[in-house]
């Protein structure tokens, strides 16, 4: 029998979920293997270079830059104030002397005799990385980082913007056909994460953002909408740290489609149960998608995940169409005939022989399918 | 990466041509006159976090204050590598010699620096090739080094690995010389787009980040405009759908056309990223800025400037494609169309494309055995598609652009042709004779109303004559006389045969 490799998002019911929790820069963790934390918990934190500003001395005092770093009246690396003189010219037989006062807090972090410039910097900036789910710290990697490992369902989107989010998850549309309009969120959904149908505009979007939903997973979303949001055009899929609310995921794709059954599914399964978001998308090599963890509360329970052999489709394999005509239909394999096929276009491709809910059968070349994983 | 220099149509410009020229992609360019302030490059650093950073600015001799000036914003900003937290960021200066203790003095601490001979010892020179050697050593140790299964490769293979970029521009140059011809040639890969050019005997490489037809097709959308795709589609679209087809082509990029819509939509997109590729390709292959020209009194009316572009469509000999959209396009005669709508090839202009996507294995093989890699590509990558003639100047409505005599092996053919006319005549691949009067006003290579003797090829599409317009070279703006435009010239060239019968 035929078998053929094919891409899929993790729709997971009850899985095991390992998350690094990463610093930026080198600094201090604070937990240890074996910690069980919730989600808000701070795990490491770090302090990044303050922002900087360049004084031209020479140029304020009127003297030569290899004269600057005697004319300093502070040391590298102490500490200034807003308004403290700083440096000090010699005068003309110690008269007539030109000051300069530093513009900011902060320090001063380096002087040239070359550039006859001086260096201030801002005071650092405290960065803090907190768990993102509960779970138990099961790795520590000194000054960097720690992993957490949870069980609960995961439910991976095709693209998303935002980054990380959480709160209680609430199903407000009442099929994955609807469209999830403004009328349906109310004030009730702040800090909450809202599970909508196949669609939903840039101004129900705007009406959540302002209610102070946290999260929002939709089945699809116009891209010129999403240009809109974010204010320019999103040229490459790698996104996570926009600015604008809450966290959008999109589980199909551009355009008014319904969000696969099974996914809709299993979010109103979990409906009142904490549930973390992160928008984060990277689709190149290494592709990162967007995901809804939902912790599990529950000890016990069969635990699934899936291993490369799940994503081979064969004859009988549920699958999605994931490209036009036929773009979000569900079918069955029914055959994978192994010779090349011409299709309208006149591309020649490997294709399966699908079979919709509706009995009606089409050949679409297998690059354009995706697994379903039941 | 990222690069920097004193000034930035100088030194900033020679970095920049290092590093593309090594195929790395440029991410910025820093300079004293970039117009941003200290605090500003600091931020730019910090929040782009390039694998690394090449640092020239000043010839041997000249300032040294700027370059220090750079060095202190690099020691500032304290840059960090994106990929492993442990690792230094790897930073080549090339600039000055006589700043290089002072450079040392403020980056050997923090990063990891390197030293390599002045990328522009003097106005006049640009001495690229060892910053070009450190990017590449740098690219393979610490990029390359964390890909996946590189290890592996290291251990199959005795012969040096190459990125892409680099060893397609092998083949490209190897070509040019065996020749002795003006070669362009583009890769259009699922992220960028490669453009290779030899005019003069000068090759320049460029790698247009962003550009490409899968992980940053919605980018090509978003530089060339909805209106620039739609102009090549023989069909009306709405800009809502067409951006979610095109958005959707980004978030699931391994997927086919399956239908001729959506083909021909992949195509137009292809059309405006060679087209803009290409576009930034002739900004950067220029003669060196900065250069004081002695002039002679013959040169009093030549008003030719240092920073010229190099690319010169008219002298310009070959054109060959590679990647997907145009190896792979159903029909030969579609590629031949991508590129000459996309690089509007003037006077006589042979057109080829890449086989099976061959050109960066047989660049490789160039370094080893360049005889054997020529013939190759010219025996087993090369697919001959013919040759594309389109006279240059403007032109008015129904003029007569061309009058051709070609020598067929069936015949003499002899026709006119009219402004905004397209005709192919297939023909083999072979030397043909051909005489070529340009109409009135125009050139086809000879010079404005000279009549042009030459020999031409051509090939599995044949002998392209356009009557479009060069300089300009415009589509209607009425969407329903444009369409019925781009539907007589697919019809005409065998582009898409099957359009008249489909639902499209």
């Amino acid at each position: 029998m035929s078998r053929s490799y094919t891409p899929g998002l993790k729709i997971l019911a009850r899985t095991k979920i390992i998350k690094k929790r990463q610093l930026p820069m080198k600094g201090n963790v604070h937990l240890k293997i074996g910690d069980i934390v919730k989600s808000d918990a701070i795990v490491a934190s770090t302090e990044l270079p303050g922002n900087v500003q360049m004084l031209n001395v020479a140029n304020k005092l009127n003297i030569e830059p290899e004269n600057v770093p005697e004319c300093m009246l502070v040391e590298l690396d102490e500490s200034i104030s807003k308004g403290q003189i700083i440096a000090e010219s010699k005068g003309i037989f110690g008269m007539f002397k030109s000051q300069l006062k530093s513009p900011i807090d902060g320090t001063l972090a380096n002087v040239s005799e070359i550039t006859g410039q001086a260096i201030l910097s801002e005071p650092p900036i405290p960065v803090e990385v907190d768990a993102y789910t509960s779970g138990t710290i099961t790795e520590v990697d000194d000054e960097e980082g720690v992993t957490i490992e949870t069980v609960g369902a995961l439910v991976q989107g095709i693209l998303g913007i935002g980054g990380e989010n959480h709160g209680i998850l609430e199903v407000v549309t009442t099929s994955p056909s609807d469209e999830l309009t403004a009328e349906m969120i109310q004030e009730k959904h702040k800090n909450m994460v809202l599970v909508g149908g196949s669609f939903l505009t840039k101004d129900t979007f705007e009406h959540a953002s302002k209610i102070g939903v946290a999260g929002i997973v939709s089945g699809g979303f116009d891209y010129t909408d999403l240009s809109k949001i974010l204010g320019y055009s999103l040229g490459v899929a790698i996104t996570g740290s926009e600015d604008i609310g809450p966290s959008l995921i999109i589980t199909e794709g551009f355009g008014r489609i319904s969000m696969a059954v099974r996914t809709y599914e299993l979010l109103s399964s979990n409906a009142g149960n904490f549930a973390a978001i992160n928008g984060s998308t990277q689709i190149r090599a290494g592709v990162i998608r967007p995901e809804i963890i939902i912790p599990s509360e529950r000890e016990n329970g069969e635990i699934r995940d899936y291993e490369e052999a799940d994503l081979a489709i064969t004859d009988g394999s549920l699958i999605r169409i994931i490209r036009a005509p036929h773009f979000g239909k569900v079918g069955k394999v029914k055959s994978l005939p192994t010779e090349l096929t011409k299709m309208e276009s006149e591309t020649l491709v490997r294709v399966a022989e699908i079979e919709f809910e509706n009995g009606e059968i089409e050949i679409i070349p297998r690059a354009n399918l995706e697994m379903i994983l039941t | 990466m990222m690069v920097g220099g004193v000034v930035k149509s100088m030194t900033g410009e020679s970095a920049q041509r290092a590093a593309l020229g090594a195929g790395a992609i440029v991410m910025d360019v820093l300079a004293s006159n970039d117009g941003r302030l200290y605090h500003e490059k600091v931020q730019r650093i910090r929040q782009l976090r390039p694998d690394m950073i090449l640092l020239s600015g000043g010839i041997d001799g000249g300032t040294i204050t700027h370059v220090v000036e750079l060095a202190e914003v690099l020691e500032a900003a304290n840059p960090k590598p994106r990929l492993g937290i442990n690792f230094k960021l790897p930073v080549i200066f090339a600039g000055n010699k006589n700043a290089r203790e002072p450079v040392k003095e403020r980056l050997g601490e923090i990063t990891d620096l390197m030293i390599v001979d002045n990328i522009r010892p003097t106005l006049e020179e640009e001495n690229l090739q060892p910053s070009r050697d450190k990017i590449h050593d740098l690219f393979m140790e610490h990029v390359m080094a964390q890909a996946p299964g590189y290890k592996k490769l290291m251990g199959w293979t005795d012969a040096p690995i190459m990125p892409t970029p680099g060893a397609v521009g092998e083949i490209i140059k190897k070509i040019a010389e065996a020749e002795n011809i003006s070669v362009v040639g583009v890769d259009i890969g699922g992220a960028t787009t490669d453009v290779f050019s030899v005019f003069q005997k000068q090759f320049n490489r460029t790698v247009s980040a962003n550009l490409g037809m899968s992980y940053s097709v919605c980018n090509v959308l978003a530089e060339s405009g909805f209106n620039n795709v739609a102009r090549w589609v023989p069909f009306n679209m709405d800009e809502t759908d067409l951006t979610n087809r095109i958005g959707n082509k980004m978030i699931r990029p391994t997927t086919i056309p399956q239908s001729l819509e959506a083909l021909i939509i992949e195509q137009a997109i292809a059309r405006e990223a060679l087209r803009l590729s290409f576009e930034q390709h002739k900004e950067f292959a220029v003669h060196l800025k900065g250069v004081q020209t002695e002039r002679t009194i013959s040169d009093a009316f030549e008003q030719t400037s240092s920073g010229e572009t190099l690319v010169n469509l008219m002298e310009l000999d070959m054109l060959v494609g590679s990647g997907g959209v145009l190896s792979h396009a159903p029909r030969r005669h579609q590629a031949a169309r991508m590129l000459m709508d996309a690089f509007l090839p003037e006077g006589v202009t042979q057109l080829a494309v890449d086989s099976i996507f061959m050109m960066p294995q047989l660049g490789i093989l160039s370094t080893i055995h360049p005889k054997a890699a020529v013939e190759v590509f010219e025996k087993d990558c090369l697919i001959r598609l013919g040759t594309c003639i389109a006279a240059v100047g403007k032109a008015k409505s129904d003029q007569v652009m061309l009058q051709y005599e070609i020598s067929l092996p069936s015949g003499i053919i002899v026709g006119d042709l009219k402004f905004g006319e397209l005709k192919l005549i297939p023909a083999p691949f072979e030397s043909l004779q051909a005489k070529l009067t340009p109409g009135k006003g125009l050139d086809i290579g000879a010079g404005k109303n000279e009549v042009l003797n030459t020999n031409i090829y051509g090939g599995v599409v044949g002998i392209i004559i356009d009557g479009r317009g060069r300089q300009p070279f415009n589509l209607m703006d009425n969407t329903e006389d444009r369409v019925s435009q781009l539907k007589k010239w697919s019809e005409e060239t065998g582009e898409y045969p099957q359009l008249e019968n489909s639902n499209v």
